[in-house]
């Protein structure tokens, strides 16, 4: 069975660190890290026209690093994505552009916010109509709108 | 062979789709050619988890970035606004946020009343009948009264000010300015056919309700049952031309991408003011060397965008968020000219409720406000649902080196010249800009926000393609007369935004629309001696 993965293991470990550095797991909101492997699996899954700048951002973050992340200490591994984030333009904002997108559509991250992991249809949302009195000064007001002439 | 037809329009969308209902009571033969399909709301991206992603991908606002089969690409490299389109029934009103303000009588005498530009070959007066058979058509929900703007009545109320449209109105009572709810096209109330909005948010790029209004669901299936003919994946390469100067039909490829030749009696262009100047000038011949309909030498000519100047800030209260359609109010305060300001003309300011999650994030991210690691969380809960936001939608004037061309390497999947961009935002439209910035935060800080960021000008905010094919009265200044009939070939008409003199500082589709009715009604006129 052909290996239909967008990114090669190095790739991948280096993507999932680097997610992890992004965003980090919190005990005090209850939430994953962006390297949590379900989030890390829709990453891959939907990279798609990604591919190549995110691929880009990851060769970027080799040379950087000179071996893998994860065998970086931790203030080294820190310096090299805070190098990444400064210098990699439009390659490591795509990359960080996936990571936040599958992030914070996982259904635990959603209801940390307060929301419901579902899409915006067929549902819907409740909108509150709001004070309309707040429009009675501007209804006292002129016109302010010039008339102008006909046609010449 | 194709038999030929009486009428040829190209391009389905705002403009297209509204001549060919007006044009159908004629019973002639009416055929629109669209480069695009039928859209399936079932596949919107509202409908599915990953809704705010594919704004970044295949629902993205530029054609470039979306490079779905039915788009061409623009070089747009040389322009600090990048082109936004949509193609497909319905075109651009497919892929927009519903904000449908008319122009004001004012745009239509800018070199009357303030010294610049020129003023245009009509009046608002004579566009009220078309702007309110539009209004019904399209189905506008708004509310009357508005001192802003000419009196008018929307045949629906307006959407709710919601948590953000109440958060923005206190605010602009604090500093005494005009505010207003915004006239959209999204149904409040079930509205011929279309069911009512149930606050999806995520309006601008298509609507799964149904309740925005698109030509394909309002415009497009009245004239189809009055007997146009709409022929989609067809891409028009050229119009044609005889000995005697009148145009003959087009040759355009059809969804197999074989070459087709349709002869039409007359051809109307409604491929909005970026696609109606590549088409013209793609049209050369031994008889118009510089392009169709183009002695004058103003095809292609004082584009025009409307420059976005977008600022928005944090509030502690909760917003609306994307639980909403993203427009909800205007101002009008500073539209007209006050020469105290430092520029001439003006700009509309609209108010947004706020952005879905991962757009914040992204968003925030880039501008600095996010950060990675551990301070992270923290951060965009308080961020998130809570952004309050507005752009001035600035008048751009006509400047001839703004402008499309064909561009001479890059085409399309068919072989057909990309159009090319060449445009610089002029000097009042900067200082108009500043001055929507410097007044949109007094706004926000009227409103308690914080961490305040400025987009401007949007980078892909080139919404409104306006100018490139103008009406006026002298063939040397102008492509079409004042009833949308080409100068230089007397069968050849534009209902689109290209015929724009000047752009006004508001949305342009409601009055994109209503100058196609206006045109078609000219026409209908006048078929007796339409040629003469």
């Amino acid at each position: 069975m052909a290996d239909d993965n967008p990114l090669t293991p190095a790739q991948r470990d280096d993507l999932r660190a680097l997610a992890g550095i992004i965003i980090p797991a919190s005990a005090e909101f209850d939430v994953p890290g962006a390297d949590d492997p379900a989030i890390q699996a829709d990453m891959l899954a939907t990279l798609g026209r990604d591919t190549d700048p995110v691929r880009e951002a990851l060769d970027q973050l080799a040379r950087l690093a000179g071996a893998p992340l994860t065998g970086l200490d931790p203030a080294r591994r820190q310096a090299v994505a805070m190098e990444l984030r400064a210098t990699g333009g439009r390659a490591i904002a795509t990359l960080t552009r996936v990571v936040l997108q599958c992030y914070y559509r996982d259904d635990r991250v959603v209801r940390s916010l307060g929301l419901e992991p579902r899409p915006p249809y067929p549902k819907g949302h409740v909108l509150e109509d709001g004070d309309w009195s707040l429009l009675n000064p501007v209804r006292a007001r002129p016109p302010l709108w010039r008339r102008a002439s006909s046609s010449p | 062979m194709n038999d030929p037809v009486d009428v040829l329009i190209i391009g389905a969308g705002a403009s297209g789709a509204a001549v060919a209902w007006s044009l159908a009571e004629t019973k002639m033969h009416i055929l629109c050619l669209e480069q695009g399909g039928w859209m399936n709301p079932a596949t919107y991206p509202s409908t599915g988890r990953d809704w705010e992603a594919r704004f970044f991908g295949d629902y993205s606002p530029s054609p470039n970035i979306r490079a779905r089969p039915e788009d061409y690409p623009i070089n747009d490299d040389n322009s600090p606004i990048k082109v936004v389109n949509f193609n497909a029934v319905g075109g651009g009103t497919i892929f927009y946020t519903a904000h449908f303000p008319r122009l004001h009588p004012s745009d239509f005498r800018v070199r009357s009343l303030d010294g610049v530009a020129e003023d245009w070959p009509i009046d608002y007066d004579t566009l009220v009948p078309f702007f309110e058979e539009n209004d019904r058509m399209m189905g506008v929900s708004g509310l009357a009264g508005d001192p802003g703007v000419p009196p008018r009545n929307p045949p629906m109320l307006p959407l709710p000010l919601g948590r953000s449209g109440a958060l923005l109105g206190k605010a602009m009572n604090r500093l005494g300015w005009h505010w207003w709810p915004s006239d959209t096209t999204v149904a409040t109330v079930d509205y011929e056919g279309r069911a009512k909005c149930i606050n999806l948010g995520h309006c601008t790029p298509a609507c799964a309700q149904g309740a925005k209004a698109s030509t394909d669901i309002t415009y497009w299936p009245v004239a189809q049952r009055a007997g146009v003919e709409l022929r989609t994946h067809c891409r028009v390469r050229e119009i044609t031309t005889d000995e005697h100067g009148m145009a003959t039909g087009v040759v355009y490829y059809d969804a197999d991408g074989a070459e087709q030749f349709q002869a039409a009696h007359v051809v109307v262009l409604a491929c909005n003011g970026v696609g109606t100047p590549r088409l013209l000038l793609n049209s050369s011949s031994g008889r118009f060397p510089n392009g169709l309909a183009n002695s004058s030498g103003f095809v292609g000519k004082n584009l025009m965008f409307h420059p976005y100047a977008q600022v928005y800030g944090y509030v502690d209260a909760e917003t609306d968020s994307n639980r909403a359609p993203p427009t909800c109010l205007w101002s009008k305060e500073f539209y007209e000219t006050d020469k105290s300001r430092g520029f001439v003309r003006g700009y509309t300011f609209q108010f947004g409720r706020g952005v879905g999650p991962v757009v914040e994030a992204v968003a925030s991210e880039q501008k600095g406000l996010l950060p990675w690691g551990a301070g992270h969380h923290a951060a965009f809960r308080r961020l998130n649902g809570h952004r309050l936001g507005l752009s001035a939608i600035c008048e751009d004037l006509p400047e001839e080196h703004n402008r499309v061309t064909l561009d001479p390497e890059l085409k399309d999947c068919h072989g057909i010249p990309a159009p090319r961009i060449d445009y610089t935002i002029g000097e009042n439209t900067a200082r108009m800009m500043e001055h929507g910035i410097a007044h949109a935060k007094e706004i926000l800080a009227a409103a308690n926000a914080t961490d305040i960021c400025v987009n401007s000008p949007i980078l892909h905010g080139g919404w409104h393609l306006l100018g490139t094919a103008r009406m006026g009265t002298d063939p040397a200044r102008s492509v079409i007369n004042e009833w949308g009939r080409s100068h230089d070939v007397k069968n050849l008409f534009i209902v689109d935004g290209s015929v724009f003199v000047t752009s006004g500082g508001v949305n342009p589709t409601s009055t994109i629309q209503a100058l196609a009715l206006y045109i078609a009604d000219q026409m209908k006129q006048r078929l007796a001696n339409l040629f003469d």
